[in-house]
């Protein structure tokens, strides 16, 4: 009984998916699914060979800093941090006098409250603060970017494929090029729309950000570093990948340590069971 | 229940005497997982897993009752509260990442566990208890998991608990109100976070319950082995303990350096990156796939894109439900009294081709919906369910097993004599 009924329903699902991929078929061949421009021209990350990248990848410190320093002088105009303190700067090499110059330095104020007043106002930034938002809120910032907003940066090297390389590729010097004419040749449809602009390694190539790395020397960085636009973007993506996940060299030391204990581990339970089966077949 | 020639308890010890008389609880350990249970000589590594899993468990238990002291389960802060403890909680990152990964390692183990009860035959009788209970607790750790992957209310998190809450509306009529009570909302939100936290806290409690009946029902027949032959006697066993406690001391600690390797060095490989990104109900993202456990029923589901009486989406409910609903009803299915696949050619052929149709149906599951790969999943289903419904059936019926092995001792002796059970047991008949 149980088979005739098992065999009657094998045969209704598999029915409904004959006549399914019937469909399907027929569809492929009648409306060929039409070609994209993302599918065609968005390109993959190039690699940025960071340091951080591999089994023992490690943050290079001075590159990092640099990287911070593209972040506040670049970036931070319109992009927010808001997972990350200042005092997280210690952990790229920043002391604690730094962190607290760079803190109350930092342009941008901490929402408070006037203590006797009551009224909203602004506090200069101490360590402790995450870093701020240059926006009061969602519409202030879409307001003031062509009603784009800007992404929070403290994840964006995990919150995407390959994300460091995307990063690096995104705001490197071959990034923001003008449309080919294949594209437009190819897909009349695909043109940038005005306030856009062309971008590769951008999902779907149209990109509200303006290109925020535009001159050699932009930044001027404190070691001296030729501020290259291919270093520049380079560090940025080195920062946002410490922002992103600051526990990357403690995590590969445990995992090495790990490793190496659970080895030997194995070894010595490999010998146990060799020794408590000698003299059983099996 | 066990093998007359068991090990019985004898504690020495006057304390360990005078507890066996108050509450026996070594007792039970003793013929548990001790030298009290009768185990076959010839099980292979396949056969760890059983123990793989329940260690699994144990890590998922202990690493998520320490992040449930630090999460907290509201949509404005459950997303930065998992950041601060990847940030500022002491060793948060390593308790998170051993969490989400230890969900994927205790998937892994318990689908090759499932794996090797279908190869060797282990849901036929007398074990039909033992491989219900399985099912059960492969249910339990599908909700659970599904659970946990909507507390960090990243975007994947929100856009799966809308898609997979979005099944009870299929129901004709009630779906909606259904959907709508369940989610206490019309679309995931607090309320649904919080009751998702809640149950996820309890499921894994239930499941070690359920986890209990599963290991108590198989020491009634006690466990199967390769040549799928019942013990005949004492010289076909060996006590549990020193001898499988040694040998899943080896594979603990291979599941653990592979655990280790993931968690350490590629702790994000296994998950969407768009679970970085805040939930945002206004957003959806270009791709929404399910953790890869879930991905060969997820290919199921969308195979289903025609209607025929039902509504499509309604067809691919019911598939995905019955796809594991089905496996209740195997001990039964097949009616094959030979268990080991290694003794029923045809069974074994089949079951190979299953195993890899459900890796194609994971490949589609997570690939990009275009006309091939929709194609490519409807095969794949197709087969999934003849297999199990169609093929099945008429195998166990059909199919000359090769000879048995007279014993597994017979068939330990004859592996280390050169000569293949086959041919022993032919000549034997």
């Amino acid at each position: 009984m149980v088979r005739a009924i098992s065999t009657l329903i094998g045969f209704a699902f598999v029915g409904v998916l004959a006549i399914a991929l019937f469909f399907t078929a027929k569809d492929a061949i009648q409306n060929p699914a039409p070609e994209t421009a993302e599918h065609e021209f968005h390109l993959h990350p190039k690699d940025a060979r960071l340091q951080s990248a591999g089994y023992f990848g490690t943050f290079d410190r001075q590159q990092v800093q640099r990287g911070f320093q593209v972040y506040k002088e670049v970036c931070a105009a319109c992009h927010s941090l808001k997972y990350v303190s200042f005092r997280d700067l210690e952990e790229i090499g920043y002391s604690e006098a730094e962190v607290k110059a760079i803190a109350t330095q930092w342009v941008i104020e901490q929402p408070s409250v006037n203590p006797e007043t009551g009224e909203a106002a602004t506090r200069k930034n101490v360590p402790s603060d995450r870093f701020p938002s240059p926006f009061a809120n969602e519409v202030a910032a879409r307001a003031a970017n062509n009603n784009a907003l800007p992404p929070d940066l403290s994840l964006m090297t995990k919150a995407r494929h390959d994300g460091s390389n995307y990063v690096y590729s995104l705001v490197g010097p071959d990034a923001y090029r003008p449309q080919p004419a294949e594209l437009l040749k190819k897909f009349p449809d695909a043109k940038t729309p005005n306030g856009l602009h062309y971008n590769p390694y951008f999902a779907n190539l149209n990109i509200a950000m303006p290109p925020p790395l535009t001159a050699d020397g932009q930044v001027t960085y404190a070691d001296g570093t030729k501020a290259t636009r291919e270093q520049m973007a380079r560090d940025v993506s080195a920062f946002l990948t410490w922002t992103a996940e600051p526990k990357l060299e403690k995590r590969h030391a445990a995992g090495f340590a790990s490793v190496i204990f659970i080895a030997i581990f194995c070894f010595l339970a490999w010998g146990a069971y060799q020794n408590v089966w000698r003299d059983v077949k099996h | 229940m066990s093998f007359p020639w068991a090990k019985h308890y004898e504690p020495k010890q006057p304390l360990m005497r005078w507890l066996d008389e108050k509450l026996p609880l070594p007792r039970l350990v003793y013929n548990a997982v001790g030298a009290g249970y009768p185990v076959p000589r010839n099980l292979n590594y396949f056969w760890n897993f059983g123990v793989l899993a329940g260690a699994a468990l144990g890590i998922q238990i202990i690493t998520g009752i320490v992040l449930a002291m630090h999460y907290a389960a509201n949509a404005g802060v459950a997303f930065g509260s998992v950041e601060s403890i990847m940030r500022d909680v002491n060793a948060g990152w390593f308790l998170r990442y051993a969490h989400a990964n230890g969900a994927s390692m205790f998937l892994l183990v318990v689908y090759i566990h499932i794996s090797r009860g279908l190869y060797y035959g282990s849901y036929k009788a007398p074990r039909e208890m033992v491989w219900l209970l399985g099912v059960v607790i492969f249910l339990l750790m599908m909700a659970t998991a599904f659970m946990g992957y909507v507390l960090p209310w990243g975007q994947m998190s929100f856009w799966g608990a809308q898609v997979i809450t979005g099944f009870f509306s299929a129901i004709p009529l009630v779906g909606e109100t259904i959907r709508v009570w369940l989610l206490g909302g019309y679309a995931p939100d607090n309320a649904a976070l919080n009751r998702f936290f809640s149950l996820h806290y309890l499921l894994p409690f239930v499941t070690a319950g359920v986890i209990i009946l599963h290991i108590w029902a198989l020491h009634i027949p006690g466990s199967n082995n390769p040549t799928g032959v019942d013990v005949k006697g004492e010289q076909d066993t060996v006590p549990f303990h020193p001898y499988y406690t040694a040998k899943d001391a080896v594979g603990l600690g291979v599941f653990f350096l592979v655990f280790a390797l993931l968690l350490f060095f590629s702790p994000n490989l296994l998950g969407h990156p768009d679970n970085y990104i805040e939930a945002n109900p206004l957003s959806t993202p270009a791709h929404i796939v399910p953790e890869w456990y879930f991905l060969p029923f997820y290919a199921i589901l969308k195979s289903f894109t025609a209607d025929f009486i039902l509504p499509a989406k309604l067809w691919g409910v019911l598939a995905m439900f019955g796809s594991i609903l089905l496996l209740f009803f195997l001990p039964w299915l097949d009616s094959s009294p030979v268990r080991s696949a290694n003794f029923r050619p045809k069974y074994r052929t089949f079951l190979i081709v299953l195993l890899v149709d459900v890796l194609v149906l994971g490949y589609v599951g997570g690939a990009e919906a275009n006309a091939r790969n929709v194609m490519l999943g409807q095969l794949a289903t197709a087969y999934y369910f003849a297999h199990f419904l169609i093929i099945l059936p008429w195998v166990s019926r059909s199919e000359r097993p090769r000879p048995l092995p007279g014993s597994i001792t017979e068939a330990v002796l004859t592996k280390h004599g050169g000569t293949s059970p086959a041919k022993t047991a032919l000549a034997s008949n």
